[in-house]
């Protein structure tokens, strides 16, 4: 029988202790003590949020390749749990073998969105490793972070040992080899963080020290130690089709949130819509081969027993075999009971045949995200897509039987007027009314349409890293101002309107764009209480403000200042491909209401061909 | 084709919930590549459906899983490649084809047997063989055991003396009282001291807890009951050969329940 980290009594009085015993179909069995390495890949969540995320479904598959290497996985307990964890001293252990993390050669964890900063430091707390870097003494874990978080680093600087900037297929091999190396030789603490600055796309914080000007901006940032690199660049998988993917990924007894086979067609974007950053860091877009995709999407749903399969990427659209896939998939697996899921599709006639195919019409529903509702504000963040491409895809699931639409748009964008959010609402009874066009006895039954906005947050590395960001205050108008125009509509009552909670955005937008001031910040939060902060119910504003007035840091400056075109921003030491000449001239383009072609359309000279693959080479 | 399975769940599976323990199977199926039918519509599913639903915390010998089978190739090895498929703490013990017209094991079940053992680490009063023989004597000797049953609206006091077939400290006794041979129990009885056997009735009419029987028995030795000082194991589940829908025979019925093993109800002609 697997022995368990937690006894009976703890397990039957948590909700959900699935969470904690491990044992997942397809997890990796070795003995800890035969190996040099012993790696604990963590996702700073709940566990069915955390198994959810593919990437660290490959990097567990890649790392448990190596005959050396042991990957195991830690999530966040749920409050429950870290409760009793707490009052009963239990440390934080693996799933895999029920042992302490904090015995572990490497915590390795991945940085998804900002809102998960405080569950990082309870992982470390109830593990019982020093939350600060340079507490870290000889023999201690090395706490390692990547992940699109760690494209600014500095907010959380002082925890961690080691970013990773880039794709994780590309060096963890060099870094445990010269870990292995290192370990062997019985130097310091600091002789391995030294070696390792010298691994491309290896960050390390205390090696770099940071100046400020009076105004708070950045003066300098510059390294303290020979081995560490000037400028960190980002490493990138190059053949998408040659690389690490798991055969056999890891199957959960409980529900997760994503609870099927998740095959990633193609990695990165053509689209360079202004606002998105992921669109901007995993530069160039690089898809995988037919071949390689039907041969995982068989093997994966073999292995797991999964009866769906989602086709994952940034717009799966712009996958040029999409038709010849999907309709492989149909016909190899639909007779088996297995559903194809395929979302970020762009709503056009193929979309209706395969959604007509794998889904019941009546039942489900269609997406758009226009983002922006005038078509001057999808200009401005270079959203390609037309009010009419719109209007006709909406007809025609309309005319196929779709009666449900689903609209995201994005609030607060930079230079969004009061026509603009207007717009919002106009687009949305636009649909609605095409609806209506439809000869009554052949709609299926009334219309109905959710309108989501979300605030929008500038982010690092995309060409509105410049803008200030909308204040609460001003969001909270432009929502009314919004609800208003809404129920304003002809057909106000097929709309349904939600919006995104500000408070928690606002902090979003400061971690997205922070320094290393916010260290402190971050860390007397979560001594007050703050954690799962991305969770509502767990949200506490109050505790926030008071960290910010605790260490004189203002939220305004990193949120409601317009960026000077020459300003030194924390992240600039990263370079990921993409250029900030090319930032700026997007910006200034997103000014004038230019759009930018496509990357298959033209190039526009980004930076990312230096890593010369995928798109810059076709 | 129907069919039937029977299976042990222990160890961490132990946390696995009813539903999630379906959906396990579910995959488990898939990844045997065994042909299940699937119920009809945009969102298919397989037709399964289980005796009785385990509570978290307790382990089995004998849970029961209905099935349909596409085929009857799927039947060839069914045991070895199911359970190649599943892990260690779930395993497939028997596998039984039945008749078509057999009803759902859910619809027939009419008692289960448990197995009481006292945790390691843990302690109680049961541990003395002496005093729970004594214990188990006296709890059989009365005319009348009254537990508090609660629903979501109110509680009430009811006599399930009638729904106790069997409770005693002794192996041998129960298996004759049984008609069963356990052989070994999956349980890992070394770590688990087993203290207690009881036979209650079971299903959609009545269905009488373990744990309140347990507890019960506490009561009337004057001793607190600590749930997380037990393990209950299932032994076996069982139909009443005799019993006409929506009726159950007790203790108290003139005519005597006659208790067939889940796994040899219905069973199709041997081939």
């Amino acid at each position: 029988m697997r022995k368990l980290a937690l006894s009976d009594e703890i397990l039957l009085s948590v909700e959900k202790p699935a969470r904690y015993i491990g044992g997942e179909i397809n997890m990796v069995k070795k003995n800890p003590s035969k190996v040099d390495i012993r790696f604990c890949m963590c996702f700073p969540d709940v566990y069915e949020i955390g198994m959810s995320h593919m990437g660290i479904q490959i990097l567990y598959d890649m790392l448990n390749l190596r005959e050396d290497t042991y990957c195991e996985r830690v999530y966040s307990p749920w409050m429950d749990l870290d409760k009793i964890m707490r009052e009963q001293n239990i440390p934080l252990f693996a799933l895999e073998s029920q042992e302490p993390v904090r015995d572990f050669d490497f915590l390795g964890i991945t940085l998804q969105y900002e809102m998960c900063y405080t569950n990082i430091l309870q992982i470390l707390d109830l593990s019982g490793i020093p939350l600060r870097a340079k507490d870290r003494k000889e023999g201690d874990i090395f706490v390692i972070g990547g992940g699109p978080c760690a494209y600014n680093p500095e907010p959380i600087a002082d925890f961690f040992d080691i970013f990773y900037i880039g794709e994780g297929e590309t060096v963890y091999d060099e870094l445990l080899d010269t870990y292995k190396e290192w370990k062997a030789s019985g130097r310091d603490r600091v002789e391995f963080l030294k070696a390792a600055a010298g691994i491309p796309g290896m960050y390390i914080p205390q090696f770099y020290e940071v100046k400020y000007q009076e105004d708070g901006t950045l003066a300098d940032f510059y390294p303290i130690v020979k081995e560490a690199p000037k400028k960190v660049l980002k490493q990138v998988e190059r053949d998408m089709s040659d690389t690490f993917y798991p055969k056999k990924p890891l199957v959960p007894y409980i529900k997760i949130t994503q609870d099927r086979v998740v095959l990633e067609i193609q990695r990165g974007c053509i689209r360079g819509c202004r606002f998105c950053q992921a669109g901007m860091l995993y530069r160039p877009i690089r898809p995988r081969s037919l071949e390689f995709l039907k041969r995982r999407a068989g093997e994966m749903l073999r292995s797991t027993g999964h009866d769906e399969i989602s086709l994952s990427s940034l717009s799966s659209s712009d996958y040029k075999e999409l038709s010849e896939l999907v309709y492989w998939l149909i016909d190899e697996f639909q007779g088996k009971g297995v559903n194809i899921s395929l979302p970020s599709l762009r709503i056009d006639a193929f979309a209706l045949d395969v959604m007509s195919k794998v889904q019941d019409v009546r039942k489900s529903s269609l997406t758009f995200a226009p983002e922006a509702g005038s078509q001057r504000m999808r200009n401005v963040i270079n959203k390609g897509l037309t009010e009419e491409v719109i209007l006709k895809g909406a007809k025609d699931a309309f005319l196929g039987g779709w009666n449900r639409v689903k609209l995201y748009f994005m609030m607060g964008l930079p230079g969004e007027t009061w026509e603009d959010i207007e717009e919002i609402a106009v687009l949305s009874d636009k649909i609605a009314r095409e609806y209506y066009t439809i000869p009554k006895e052949e709609r299926n039954g009334k219309v109905s349409i959710v309108t989501s906005t979300s605030i929008f947050v500038p982010k690092p590395f995309t060409p509105f890293q410049w803008s200030p960001m909308v204040s609460k205050e001003e969001a909270k108008e432009k929502r009314y101002f919004l609800l208003d125009k809404v129920k304003g509509q002809l057909n106000a009552k097929s709309i349904k309107y939600n919006c995104h909670d500000a408070d928690v955005s606002e902090l979003e937008g400061i971690f997205a764009r922070g320094d290393r001031k916010l260290c402190d910040v971050i860390l007397r939060a979560y001594e007050s209480g703050c954690i799962y902060d991305a969770w509502s119910e767990f949200f506490h504003y109050e505790n926030w403000v008071e960290a910010f007035q605790e260490f004189h840091v203002d939220m305004d400056f990193y949120i409601k200042r317009q960026r000077g075109e020459d300003e030194l921003f924390p992240w600039d030491f990263i370079d990921i491909g993409v250029t900030k000449d090319f930032l700026l001239r997007e910006y200034n383009n997103a000014k004038a209401e230019t759009v930018t072609p496509n990357c298959r359309v033209k190039c526009a000279g980004c930076g990312a061909a230096k890593f010369a693959c995928g798109v810059c080479k076709e | 084709m129907k069919a039937r399975i029977k299976f042990s769940k222990n160890g961490s599976m132990r946390f696995i919930g009813h539903l999630d323990v379906m959906r396990y199977f579910q995959k488990a199926f898939r990844r045997a590549d065994i042909a299940m039918s699937y119920s009809q519509g945009f969102s298919p599913h397989q037709l399964m459906s289980f005796a009785s639903p385990l509570g978290i915390g307790l382990s089995s010998d004998a849970e029961y899983l209905d099935i349909v089978l596409e085929d009857s190739e799927s039947v060839t090895d069914f045991v070895a490649r199911l359970n190649a498929a599943m892990n260690d703490e779930i395993r497939v013990r028997e596998f039984t084809v039945l008749e078509e017209e057999s009803k759902t094991s859910m619809a027939v079940l009419a008692a289960c047997d448990y197995l009481i053992t006292v945790k390691p680490g843990r302690t109680s009063f049961l541990t003395e063989k002496e005093q729970r023989k004594e214990a188990a004597r006296r709890f059989a000797a009365r005319d009348a055991i009254e537990i508090v049953k609660k629903t979501k609206r109110s509680e009430k006091m009811v006599d399930i003396r009638e729904n106790i077939y069997k409770l005693t400290d002794d192996r041998d006794e129960f298996e004759a009282f049984t008609g069963g041979r356990y052989g070994e129990i999956t349980l890992d009885t070394k770590e688990y001291l087993p203290v207690l056997y009881m036979q209650l009735t079971a299903g959609s009419i009545v269905n009488i807890k373990p744990e309140l029987v347990l507890e019960a028995l506490c009561t009337q030795e004057e001793k607190e009951y600590d749930g997380y000082s037990y393990q209950i194991h299932r032994l076996e589940m069982y139909a009443d050969g005799d019993a006409k829908k929506g009726e159950i025979h007790t203790l108290s019925s003139e005519i005597p329940c006659r208790l067939v093993p889940l796994s040899e109800y219905g069973r199709a002609c041997p081939k």
